[in-house]
This record gives structure tokens, C-alpha cells and sequence, in this order.
């Protein structure tokens, strides 16, 4: 192959295109308040494990809607359960269920 | 028949009703709960969007009411539906048949100290926008420091909170919050303001321009997240937390002074007026329109009408327009029925 002196890296544009929209069905299957989020950040604002390891629950919905799985699943993966974003959540989301969907549809490949 | 029309609340909703109908050649009975009139915006400072003094709009209103019987201190006792008038009887003994009955009772502000992480009347210098309108009128608040270096705005306090129990938007608080941001850079020209929100709703007309403005002249920052919660310190400083959700990074910062932007709930002495007339109300506590594009000035009892902040939250000038389309909807239920 020619080379031309540079390189392509992976582009980090976001391709709407790879949300995965069976798995999504799944999620919503198990916790429907998964659609209420309105993206004000106040679980991770809040969240307890956010303090040592970016841990976010917003970024995660986002993330998933985006098509970018692998970082959905390391924003929840360090979470405590705590359900500290649950009492924070003005939309009254099931954030503890929610993050435990997450994990169980977002870890299998 | 009488021509006898009660308007209920003396804001400047039931001012501009007030006014229409006496000029309509109605009796119209105005009846407030407080011992002034002009509700809310007899407390306000200035309005949005061109900071226009509120007492301005206040006179002019009072000015327009020649002619009408008010009572001030005064609550209604009972009211029903006799035959096909309404039969009034009020706190100061007065009973009055009327045609019409008008519920202009407006709104309650939500009160500060349901959203207890936010420290309202715990904390020393956390106040409401409420409270910020009283200091910039008489220029006293104990709250308030000698010159605050960092100033913060919490939009959304009560509202678009299903935990407060209200879902909804209040509709004026962004503008309200974005404007009292700008008056505090010119009262304190050394602070940094801050204001945190979650969607800006700057809908009306000159918003867009008083957003600009906070921005470029007043270089007020916005952060795109709702407060999570507020801690003060030894010091008696706010920590306030959030999440900066545009860089999607928890932030903190530490402030001198926090406002809280409190919301519009019913107004509970309408509420129970409402109560006595079995009148629908939604589930977020306001009334139910009889239908909500069409007829937002007629209830579901024929002869009680609506006008402005009892069915929702409202900007003045939606308030002082439902004011007007309301006297027109009562004349003409009234011609009706002659
Ligand atoms: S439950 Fe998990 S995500 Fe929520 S606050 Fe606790 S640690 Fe954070
Ligand atoms: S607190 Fe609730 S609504 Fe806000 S970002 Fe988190 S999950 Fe979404
Ligand atoms: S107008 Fe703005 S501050 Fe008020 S409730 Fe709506 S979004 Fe929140």
C-alpha cells in the first residue's frame, strides 16, 4: 500500500448510525424511566463513586444514544449502588435499577 | 337583573379585568386577600425584558380602575350558584349577587425551603429572587454582603421537579434569572455571576437580546447544569455542586451569595375559592381551562371565568391580554344570557 507520509486515525466524529437499537429496546424493557432523562447532570453531580473514578450516569445515556457502548459501560462500571442520584433525580428516574440494566445489557458482546 | 361582576385578586391581572369591565358599563366587585394591591408585581423591582420599574406598570394599572369597587383584607366566605347568579358572601359581612365571577387569583411563589438541599433559611446567604427584588427596591438584605465576589443563580427551584412535585416549567424564571444576573454585575461590578440552568427558555420578544447582553456586557457564565446540592462552610461561603454537563465534568464552586429562582405554584387561596365551586384543576394544581387553545377563559362552570397565572404559569403581558379576552368572554356570556 502507498503511504503518504501520514497516518488515519479513527475518527472521533460520533456515528449516530452504530446505536443499536434491539439492545435499546432491551433497555427500556427493564427500565422504561431510561427515556425521562433530561441530561441535567445532577446524579453525577452527586454520585459517590464520582469522587475517585469518573462515574456517570447522564454521560452514560448519552453515550449509549450515541452508539459508543464500551464508554457507556466504563462511566457505570465503578458505581456503589449507593442510589445517592436516585434522590437527586428531578425526573424521579429508578437510577439503581437503571444502572444495573445498563450493566446487564451493555457487558455482553 | 343586576350587572354585578366579581373579579377575585387584585393583581394586575384582576386590575386589567377590573378595568375592562367597568369601561364595558359592568359593577365589577374586586376583592384582594392583602392589605394592597398589585400582587407580585407590587414587590418587584423591575421587569423584564427592558428592566422597566414594575411600579410604572402598577400605577398605571391602579390609575385605570376609577369606578370600581375594591375591598382590600377581604376573602370570600362562601360562594354558590343560585338559579343563575352567584351568591357571594365575603370576610367583611358584604353578600353580592353576581353574574360572573372572575378567579384572577394568580399564583403562589414555590416556597424556597421545600428544596432543603439548596439551604433556604438554613444557610446564611442563600435568597430567592423573590428576595432579590425586595433588596434592589429598599436596598436592605442582611444576607446580602458588603461586595459579593462570586454570585450564583439556581434556575428551576421547584419547577421541572418531579421530587417538588411539579413537573412543569414556570415559564419566566430564566428570563427573571438572566435579568436579575445582569442588575447584580451593576450593583456589584467586581463579581463573577454564575448561572446554572438546564435549558434556557428565553422565548419572548428582547430575550434573546437581554441574553446577549448577560453575556457580552455582564460576562455573566452559564453552566449547563442543575445545582445538586449546596453546603456553606466554615467561613458561612456557599459550596455549590453541579454537574458542567458540556464538559462532562463534576465542578464546584465556591460563592458569596446564591439566588434561588423559585417557581409558580396555584395560588392556594384561589385553590380553596376553587374548592368551594367543585372547579377542575390538573394535576399540576392549576385550573383547568374548558378547553386549552380555544376557550382558556371559560371554566368547566358556566359563569366562572379564568384569566391569567391560576391556569399556568404566565409573563405579564400574557397575564394583562387574558385579563382583557376575559371581560370580553364574561360580556359576551353575559349578553347571552339576557
Ligand atoms: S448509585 Fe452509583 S451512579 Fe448513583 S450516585 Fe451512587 S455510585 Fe453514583
Ligand atoms: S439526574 Fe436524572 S434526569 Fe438528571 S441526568 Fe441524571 S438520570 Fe438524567
Ligand atoms: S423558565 Fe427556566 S428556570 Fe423557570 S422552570 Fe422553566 S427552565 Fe426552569
Amino acid at each position: 500500500m502507498a503511504t503518504f507520509g501520514y497516518s488515519l486515525t479513527p475518527s472521533s466524529r460520533i456515528d449516530l448510525c452504530k446505536f443499536n437499537q434491539e439492545k435499546w429496546n432491551r433497555l427500556v424493557e427493564l427500565e422504561s424511566d431510561v427515556l425521562k432523562c433530561m441530561a441535567c447532570g445532577s446524579c453525577t453531580a452527586s454520585c459517590t463513586a464520582g469522587k475517585f473514578t469518573r462515574t456517570s450516569l447522564r454521560s452514560a445515556i448519552l453515550y449509549i444514544q450515541n452508539g459508543q457502548e464500551k464508554q457507556a459501560l466504563e462511566l457505570v462500571q465503578s458505581c456503589l449502588l449507593c442510589g445517592k442520584c436516585f434522590m437527586v433525580c428531578p425526573r424521579a428516574i429508578n437510577t439503581r435499577n437503571l444502572l444495573l440494566s445498563i450493566n446487564k445489557i451493555y457487558s455482553v458482546k | 337583573m343586576n350587572n354585578n361582576v366579581i373579579v377575585i385578586g387584585g393583581g394586575p391581572c384582576g386590575l386589567e379585568a377590573s378595568a375592562q369591565l367597568h369601561k364595558m358599563g359592568y359593577n365589577v366587585i374586586l376583592i384582594e386577600k392583602d392589605d394592597h394591591l398589585g400582587g407580585h408585581l407590587a414587590k418587584w423591582d423591575r421587569l423584564f425584558p427592558e428592566g422597566i420599574p414594575a411600579k410604572e406598570l402598577l400605577d398605571q394599572l391602579t390609575g385605570n380602575i376609577n369606578g370600581v369597587k375594591y375591598f382590600l383584607k377581604t376573602e370570600v366566605k362562601s360562594i354558590n350558584l343560585l338559579d343563575k347568579e352567584y351568591n357571594v358572601i365575603l370576610s367583611n359581612g358584604i353578600t353580592i349577587l353576581a353574574q360572573a365571577v372572575l378567579m384572577a387569583s394568580g399564583f403562589d411563589l414555590f416556597p424556597a425551603q421545600k428544596k432543603e438541599e439548596y439551604g433556604y433559611g438554613i444557610y446564611d446567604h442563600v435568597i430567592t429572587n423573590a428576595d432579590l427584588e425586595n433588596y434592589f427596591k429598599t436596598g436592605k438584605d442582611c444576607r446580602i454582603k458588603q461586595n459579593p465576589q462570586r454570585i450564583g443563580f439556581v434556575h428551576c427551584v421547584g419547577s421541572r421537579d418531579e421530587k417538588a412535585g411539579n413537573r412543569y416549567c414556570s415559564k419566566v424564571c430564566c428570563a427573571t434569572a438572566v435579568k436579575q444576573a445582569c442588575e447584580v454585575k451593576e450593583a456589584f461590578p467586581d463579581a463573577q455571576v454564575y448561572c446554572f440552568y438546564m435549558d434556557l427558555r428565553m422565548f419572548g420578544r428582547g430575550y434573546e437580546d437581554l441574553y446577549l447582553k448577560a453575556q457580552r456586557d455582564c460576562g455573566v457564565r452559564f453552566i449547563r447544569g442543575r445545582v445538586s446540592e449546596v453546603a456553606e462552610d466554615l467561613n458561612k461561603q456557599l459550596v455549590v455542586k453541579a454537574e458542567d454537563t458540556l464538559s462532562g465534568k463534576p465542578i464546584k464552586v465556591t460563592l458569596d451569595l446564591l439566588v434561588l429562582m423559585s417557581g409558580m405554584t396555584n395560588c392556594s387561596a384561589g385553590t380553596r375559592i376553587a374548592e368551594m365551586l367543585s372547579l377542575k384543576r390538573d394535576e399540576d394544581g392549576f385550573f383547568t381551562c374548558k378547553d386549552t387553545i380555544f376557550s382558556l377563559q371559560e371554566s368547566d362552570k358556566s359563569g366562572v371565568f379564568y384569566a391569567g397565572a391560576c391556569t399556568g404559569p404566565k409573563t405579564l403581558p400574557d397575564t394583562l391580554h387574558e385579563a382583557r379576552a376575559a371581560a370580553l368572554a364574561i360580556n359576551n356570556y353575559i349578553k347571552n344570557k339576557e
